[in-house]
């Protein structure tokens, strides 16, 4: 039993902009896989609702007129998994998001949701840092964009306003186009975990050497990050074993785990390390260069 | 013939179907609800409790606190009661408590109209304490001014044993000797349905409780020894339970929820624990800390064993000193020709209770016991499989507990069944070079003994009654408890393989209901197939008799020349012809004016005999040693349970004992702030339960012996394949890689470490 003291179903994005400026209490939920579990806990902060739970205008994936592509926030990990277009371009984003809870959580959890809730530990967060993925919001003061890595203030803390509603994530055409990709989700179960250590990274080639290096790390700092010294550190490096310890050990300048029950300080960062090491090394492989 | 036939079970198309109703599913209009305040410190006294705010709660019904409660202090453990007075369980407990020893310690209970309002209501409880120590490891707790965590002390039992001959003998005799220190973690049932009961009252004088329990009639007990209330005027029912695994061989929440009715005048109360009250502040399996030396001859034989083992009970004793006593004891039958000590304490300490959970100590004692083996093999140089099966015990061994022959001995048939299902030998040869790099690959083999049943510590009776209905099928009602092992479905079939009935026609009723059925004290100890068996043969002779003299009263064919057979009567030497229909032989028995009556059959019987049951696992890893994990790629367990009564089953039964080992082995473990006594995880995102994808393909293969002391051949099995997964998944990973874990779970945090440690990572 859920102790819900007002609900309103939104019949647009508009009109939850509406609903969410007239009740500053007001809280979205969508999937409801994060607050209806809040609510359970008896957290009373999510005990007024604004439904946008299957509201059409914003589930989907496609391409837009440039090549970018565009996924609506509302679309649940199980249309992203089966997306065709997801399939194609972005492999990695359907790899991490096949890792998200089961299949039920799958069915109605959505993307969107998964970033919105501020969990450094967001299964789509990592490969969507290495996408450079923008945010397309709107609100009471109109529509904006935000960068994926600027969407994160701390632990379960992100930039939107309270009337501002997560619309669509785009990734441009620049920023998956000619990389190979990989993802790997480091956690204590197959299913129904969180990760302990999520690594993404996406590698451009050129002749041989790697040209370009993304990566990014969650639950390795209070906010998702990219290893810039690892990134810059990679930069006209061929992808042998030898030059990837190299760079993998250079993401240790970038990253500040915690030291928890959960896991301690010292595990982090020798499985933060080894993923490094193996995505950098899938996604380099990905991008035709031999290792 | 049923018995030895994969028949469906019973109750199969009904929880498939959702049909099958349980506790939650009933419901009585003006149901109130109960929630615990639970103390947010895990050890001191509380000074002071204010209700004023919870009190004004709309809905808030009633709040009771230490204060109200009966001065009564009960044991909340299922054990039939004992007539002799050392046997019995601490009464340690009251219905709620002033003195708080863990976090989650009851001190109030709101009752509510809604379960929402009552768990709104219990946070705005205030409390005040007065903090003690809080004592988790043996040394804080033992210590010479620590507080007492009970009036009686900190020592909540111990006990020594030492069979087979003279210790320092046997020591002087060995040419190999090793010891390590082990530890087993605090894991817990997961049982799908958490606890929940229901009280009533009809009338002004008795009880009814409707519960998720194992042990009904038990249950009824103690709830009578909680209010010190007549057992006469209490009834406890039993309806479809969603597992229980020990965990609910213990009145959890049965006798407040008898307690609240009488307080509310009767109105019905609920009581249904959260997931995370049920993983904390039900019962958990005890955390052992051990230490174990071996020693064998040159020749590898097995000289001696000694085990020393201390048990952690938590808050409360609930099933205390009798868990490590069962586990010592149970082992004894697998290296049965050598010295054995064994020492156990058990220490009451500020962490969840713990209680009975599968395999009942065994778990814990045999990862010592199959750890050091496998020490004790390595350091002789010999093959750890070469090893046990030179010392492993064989049929006419005798038990060295009670000095009687062990009539099947299966044990050493079970392992070479085992080597040729893993391909033991030639694996060996083909890990040799897999041992170095960051895959390593690695085989572990584990033994177990295990008992059917408790006796000769406790009363082992079963009660049995047959009818014989209108149609001519049979209605069966038996103390003993369905809980999903399916001890319904193979008593209808001992009862269709004795009496000749067709399964078809044999009616297990699934609910007991305290008023009606036989006593039976319920299902713990592996015991329905073998103790339960024994009541429903004896029945099933009994009423296959009253059928056949019935038969010949009406037909004139002699008792001697007739046989039951599906559902009519007929020649025992020429079976197609038909002496009279069951169905025409029923209708007579209850309608004719002048003869007969209904045809029942009533049996209550106390086993006397307690046959030891074997097994063992064997399991081939790989391990990825940076990442810290274990990938199981073939696992079996082999068992002799004598004969199996429904393959199928049985399987099953193989099935979700080796997840739950594995679990064990490998991720489960309830975690405890060694400082504040707070449970960091109880919760099934943080307590990592494995999931259907963690779990390899579960294979298992049965050794049949035939156990003459039970009716159908058959030795437990519900408890025995939790036991030996873990500690051969710990033998492999120190064949794999070299480096040797004394602690379960094997997770990656804690391999972390011993691979740190052996300089692996």
């Amino acid at each position: 039993m859920f102790d819900i003291k007002q609900y309103e179903k939104a019949e647009s994005v508009k009109d939850a902009v509406r609903l969410l400026s007239e009740n500053p209490n007001a809280k979205l939920i969508s999937g409801g896989t994060d607050v209806l579990i809040r609510l359970r806990e008896g957290h009373s902060e999510y005990s007024e609702l604004v439904d946008i739970h299957d509201l059409e205008e914003i589930k989907g994936v496609s391409y837009t007129d440039t090549g970018d592509i565009e996924i609506c926030a509302a679309t649940t990990f199980t249309e992203v998994v089966d997306s065709e277009i997801i399939n194609d371009v972005l492999p990695v984003l359907a790899l991490a998001s096949g890792t998200v809870g089961g299949p039920q959580v799958r069915n109605v959890a959505t993307i969107g949701g998964n970033l919105c809730n501020g969990a450094v530990s967001a299964d789509s967060l990592a490969s969507l840092c290495v996408l450079d993925a923008l945010l397309i919001t709107e609100s009471a003061e109109g529509e904006r964009e935000i960068p994926i890595i600027d969407f994160y203030l701390g632990p379960g803390q992100v930039v939107l306003g309270q009337t501002e509603i997560l619309k669509s994530i785009r990734i441009c055409l620049d920023n998956y186009a000619g990389y190979g990709t990989h993802y790997y989700k480091y956690a204590m179960r197959n299913a129904m975990d969180i990760a302990t250590i999520g690594c993404a990274a996406a590698v451009k080639m050129d002749d041989g050497k790697i040209e370009t290096l993304k990566i990014s790390f969650t639950v390795a700092a209070p906010k998702p990050i990219r290893a810039k010294t690892a990134e810059e550190f990679a930069v006209g490096l061929e992808p042998t074993e030898e030059n990837i310890k190299k760079i993998a050990k250079q993401v240790m300048n970038d990253v500040t785990p915690r030291d928890s029950w959960r896991a301690s300080k010292d595990f982090r960062l020798h499985i933060i390390e080894t993923l490094a090491e193996r995505v950098i090394k899938h996604a380099a492989e990905d991008a035709g260069g031999e290792s | 013939m049923a018995v030895g036939k994969s028949v469906e079970r019973l109750d199969a198309v009904a929880k498939a179907t959702g049909r099958a109703r349980y506790t939650e599913d009933f419901t009585l209009s003006g149901m109130k609800h109960a929630v615990y305040v639970r103390s947010t410190i895990a050890h001191g006294i509380v000074t002071g409790i204010n209700t004023e705010k919870a009190g004004a709660l709309p809905g808030v019904r009633a709040i009771f606190t230490y204060e109200d409660v009966p001065d009564i202090r009960f044991s909340t453990a299922g054990h039939p009661y004992s007539d002799d007075p050392s046997h019995r369980d601490p009464y340690d407990r009251h219905l709620l408590t002033k003195h708080v020893r863990f976090e989650g310690d009851e001190i109030a209970i709101v009752v509510a109209d809604s379960e929402l309002i009552a768990r709104k209501a219990a946070k705005l409880v205030e409390v005040t304490y007065d903090e003690l120590a809080v004592l988790n490891t043996p040394e804080n707790i033992l210590a010479e001014n620590a507080p007492q965590i009970h009036p009686e002390g900190n020592l909540t039992g111990e006990h020594e044993f030492s069979v087979g001959g003279d210790m320092s003998e046997a020591v002087k005799a060995s040419a190999h000797l090793t010891e390590s220190s082990y530890k087993t973690a605090m894991v817990q049932h997961c049982h799908l349905e958490n606890q929940i009961a229901y009280g009533y009252m009809d009338d002004n004088d008795n009880i009814v409780v409707v519960s998720s329990t194992q042990i009904p009639h038990i249950a009824r007990r103690i709830i009578s020894e909680a209010l010190s209330f007549p057992i006469g005027r209490i009834k406890v029912i039993k309806p479809y339970i969603g597992g229980g695994f020990g965990a609910k061989q213990d009145v959890v929440v049965e006798p407040m929820a008898a307690w609240l009715t009488l307080k509310m005048d009767g109105a019905p109360v609920q009581v249904n624990l959260t997931r995370e009250e049920s993983l904390s502040c039900s019962r958990t399996r005890h955390p052992f800390i051990g230490h174990a030396k071996g020693g064998a001859d040159k020749d590898g034989t097995l000289r001696f064993l000694d085990l020393d083992a201390v048990s952690l009970t938590g808050a409360y004793a609930s099933h205390g000193h009798a868990i490590a006593q069962a586990g010592g004891a149970k082992a004894c039958t697998m290296y049965p020709r050598a010295v054995i000590r064994y020492h156990a304490r058990t220490l009451y300490s500020n962490m969840p209770t713990a209680g009975a959970m599968r395999g009942y100590g065994t778990p814990q004692v045999v990862f010592f016991v199959e750890n050091i083996i496998e020490e004790l093999a390595r350091k002789s140089g010999t093959d750890p499989l070469e090893f046990r099966l030179k010392n492993v015990g064989i049929t006419g061994d005798i038990n060295p507990l009670n000095n009687k022959p062990i009539l099947t001995h299966g044990l050493k048939e079970c392992l070479e069944k085992g080597r040729e299902l893993i391909k033991w030998d030639e694996k060996q040869k083909l890990y040799k070079n897999k041992k170095s790099g960051n895959i390593r690959s690695g085989l572990g083999v584990a033994c177990f003994s295990y008992a059917s049943g408790t006796y000769p510590v406790l009363v082992e009776g079963a009660s049995v009654r047959m009818v014989l209905n209108q149609d001519g099928s049979v209605h069966i009602q038996a103390g003993a408890t369905e809980i999903g092992q399916g001890s319904d479905t193979v008593f209808a079939q001992m009862t269709s393989e004795t009496t000749g009935i067709s399964f078809e026609k044999v009616k297990v009723i699934s609910t007991q209901d305290t008023d009606f059925s036989p006593f039976d004290t319920g299902a713990y100890a592996s015991r329905q197939t073998y103790v339960g068996g024994q009541a429903v043969y004896k029945a099933a002779v009994e009423l296959k008799e009253k059928i056949l003299k019935y038969a010949e009263l009406i037909t004139g064919q002699t008792i001697d020349r007739i046989i039951i057979a599906g559902d009519k009567v007929v020649l025992k030497e020429k079976p197609e012809v038909t002496v009279i229909t069951m169905r025409d032989l029923a209708v007579d028995a209850y309608y004719h004016k002048d003869r007969g009556g209904q045809i029942t059959a009533e049996v209550s019987y106390k086993t006397r005999t307690n046959a030891p049951s074997f097994g063992c696992t064997f399991v081939d890893i790989d391990v990825d040693v940076k990442l810290c994990k274990v990938y199981i790629k073939e696992i079996y367990n082999i068992h002799d349970a004598g004969k199996i009564i429904n393959p199928l089953l049985a399987e099953g039964q193989v099935h979700g004992g080796m997840s739950m080992s594995i679990g064990a082995a490998l991720s489960e473990e309830l975690l405890i702030d060694d400082k504040t006594g707070r449970v960091y995880n109880n919760n099934l995102l943080d307590y990592k339960l494995p999931t259907i994808m963690d779990m390899p393909d579960l294979k298992c293969a049965f050794v049949e012996t035939d156990e003459p002391t039970a009716s159908y051949g058959n030795k437990s099995l519900g408890e025995p394949p939790v036991i030996s997964p873990a500690p051969a998944l710990r033998n492999a990973v120190w064949d794999a890689t070299g480096a040797k874990p004394d602690e379960i779970p094997m997770s990656p945090k804690y391999l972390f470490k011993v691979f740190k440690k052996s300089g692996i990572i």
